[in-house]
């Protein structure tokens, strides 16, 4: 650039231009065209069997009708129970990393919930597994909701965290000048100012631990019966897609494509209603 | 009085949730380590040059998975990263408005996606349609290359490295496209003043500015990958072999575990499986934190 602008050069430039740019926009629609590819594919399979029958009947020997009634009920209890105990601890941890008083244990924290965060969730359900599993000597839905706890915790901390950290500084100054206890100013004036941010981190946390397969294989283990038993194993969605995607019968694998269009929809809709509870939260 | 055990039952709490926290991530390393001893005693640091996992002659090497998890985890950011920088550049240089944030939201929605549902589309579209139109292409042109040679079979390390391809770009792109609006609007300005095409400006201002960041985008979407269970899984055929070919089935450290665990018979067997998964965490424990660092660093400067 340094030698000035010659037409020649200038021509050159703005072809380079051009070619580099329409690449980029290339790129962009092949970026968007699995989700298109995915999703569609997903609704053409799953709908037509997308009936009151796959909500109520469980797992049936192939060729009887049949539906995941029983891995629905035991999805909701095993991410009902690990919501009982991440959304407690992850809030709590999420207040300590943005309120805390020592600069060092909140860096540290704050290092450990993204590294916490970014381990594999097969490797959590090994966790799961010694802490939970081995001790009570068996399977159970219990043990899935622990490693789905584990893995929504750091979540919701960062979520958290950053919702209190959006929150202006005068809030807090305010509610000490009149006299509020430092948990007072959590509690009744940061929190509440930030619970639009931080609905959305759980919403996020949830929809994320109702897609996950890998940490329940050996903790949930699942089941092809109705149970409601936290202390025995317990079906649940994605685990019942797995194994019907891996069955060689015809009728599994449809259900497994309506499981998939049930698990899409929510992951999809929890998403959308996350982010527009993050924009009001903006206006 | 009341306020008094409020305050304390509130410092509790947040002290609690935080101890936890730290404790799991503790936990998570020492229990992996204290489960892999018995492989460690036996394999030493030859777990992760043996070849063979036999598990009827109780040998046990880590070798295959390794070289299955960073095949397909390679070839997944290589694509993952043109594809996603590409995009966000286009997203954050070219398009403005509505257009601009429904095509950056439909590659976030990407995301949202359960692994088990790739899984699914992988076995049942992927995998099919790279056995019959795909893979027969590809040989044909590209055949010359051991890469591109061998048994048509759909499922293999091809399936799973582009099955990783789309499940880790939303994190680039969506990376990418924060850093690269982070860039400064004065620098940009500046490089149009002085006659710099939307490019020139892009590569000479923009990009060395976004550059830790988008190496971070990178590492991070690395990390994803390599810890990915499920859908990988599902399409790359588990059969614990070192092979050129991307067409061949091969496994990873994720799939091992979720496919051996629960029929793990003796207690090297499943102490092998422990120290899999002890290299799996340490592996996105390094890329992880090294790409939060990166990204850290950019978002302070800006």
């Amino acid at each position: 650039m340094s030698q000035g602008i010659r037409e020649k050069h200038l021509g050159l430039r703005k072809a380079k231009n051009g070619l580099f740019l329409s690449v980029a926009g290339l790129l962009l629609l092949i970026a968007v065209l699995p989700l298109f590819l995915i999703v569609g594919y997903v609704i053409q399979q799953g709908l037509p069997d997308l009936n009151t029958q796959f909500f109520t009947l469980p797992t049936e020997p192939t060729g009887m009708p049949g539906g995941m009634g029983n891995a629905i009920l035991g999805s909701l209890e095993i991410i009902g129970f690990a919501t009982l105990f991440s959304l407690p601890l992850g809030i709590g941890a999420g207040i300590y990393i943005s309120e805390g008083r020592i600069g060092w244990i909140k860096s540290v924290s704050r290092f450990a919930a993204d590294v916490l965060s970014g381990v594999p969730s097969i490797v959590v359900g090994l966790l799961a597994y010694v802490l939970v599993v081995r001790p009570m000597g068996g399977f159970s839905g219990f043990s899935g909701s622990v490693a789905l706890a584990i893995l929504m915790i750091p979540i919701i901390a960062r979520q958290t965290e950053q919702a209190l950290r959006s929150v202006p500084s005068s809030i807090r100054e305010g509610a000490l000048a009149l006299g509020a206890r430092r948990t007072q100013v959590w509690l009744k004036f940061v929190l509440p100012s930030a619970a639009g941010a931080v609905i959305t981190g759980f919403i996020l946390a949830f929809s994320r631990a109702l897609g996950e397969t890998a940490p329940l294989l050996f903790t949930a283990f699942g089941n092809e019966f109705w149970s409601t038993n936290m202390m025995q194993p317990l079906a649940a969605i994605p685990l019942q897609i797995f194994v019907y995607a891996l069955s060689p019968y015809s009728d599994w694998q449809k259900e497994a494509w309506t499981g998939a269009l049930i698990l899409v929809i929510l992951a999809l809709s929890m998403n959308l209603v996350s982010r527009v509870v993050e924009r009001r939260r903006f206006r | 009085m009341w306020h008094r055990i409020a305050e304390q039952i509130t410092q509790t709490w947040v002290r609690v949730s935080l101890l936890v926290m730290l404790a799991l991530l503790a936990a998570l390393l020492i229990m992996l380590i204290g489960q892999s001893m018995d492989a460690f005693h036996a394999f030493s640091w030859k777990f992760l040059v043996i070849s063979t996992w036999d598990p009827v002659h109780r040998i046990f090497g880590a070798l295959p998975f390794l070289y299955g998890t960073v095949v397909t985890s390679l070839f997944a950011i290589v694509n993952a990263g043109i594809i996603g920088v590409g995009s966000s550049i286009f997203l954050v240089y070219v398009l403005r408005g509505t257009l601009r944030n429904v095509l950056g939201l439909f590659i976030e929605l990407l995301a949202a996606i359960p692994s088990v549902v790739y899984g699914l589309w992988g076995i049942y579209v992927l995998a099919p349609w790279l056995q019959r139109t795909g893979e027969p292409f590809l040989h044909k042109y590209l055949g010359f290359l051991p890469l591109f040679s061998g048994t048509m079979l759909g499922v293999g390390f091809l399936a799973g490295g582009l099955i990783l391809t789309i499940m880790i770009l939303p994190t680039i792109t969506a990376i990418s496209r924060d850093v690269l609006q982070a860039v400064p609007t004065d620098l940009i300005e500046g490089a149009y003043a002085i006659g710099a095409t939307r490019v020139e400006s892009i590569r000479y201002v923009g990009f060395p500015f976004a550059r830790s960041g988008i190496i971070g985008a990178l590492m991070l979407g690395f990390g994803r990958a390599v810890g990915e269970t499920i859908a990988v899984t599902m399409v790359i055929g588990n059969r614990p072999q070192i092979v050129a070919s991307l067409f061949a089935p091969g496994y990873t450290m994720a799939s091992v575990i979720a496919n051996e665990f629960t029929e793990a018979t003796n207690p090297l067997y499943t102490s092998s499986l422990y120290e899999v998964g002890l290299i799996l965490l340490l592996t996105t424990v390094i890329f992880y934190g090294g790409a939060r660092f990166l990204v850290w660093r950019m978002s302070r400067t800006a």
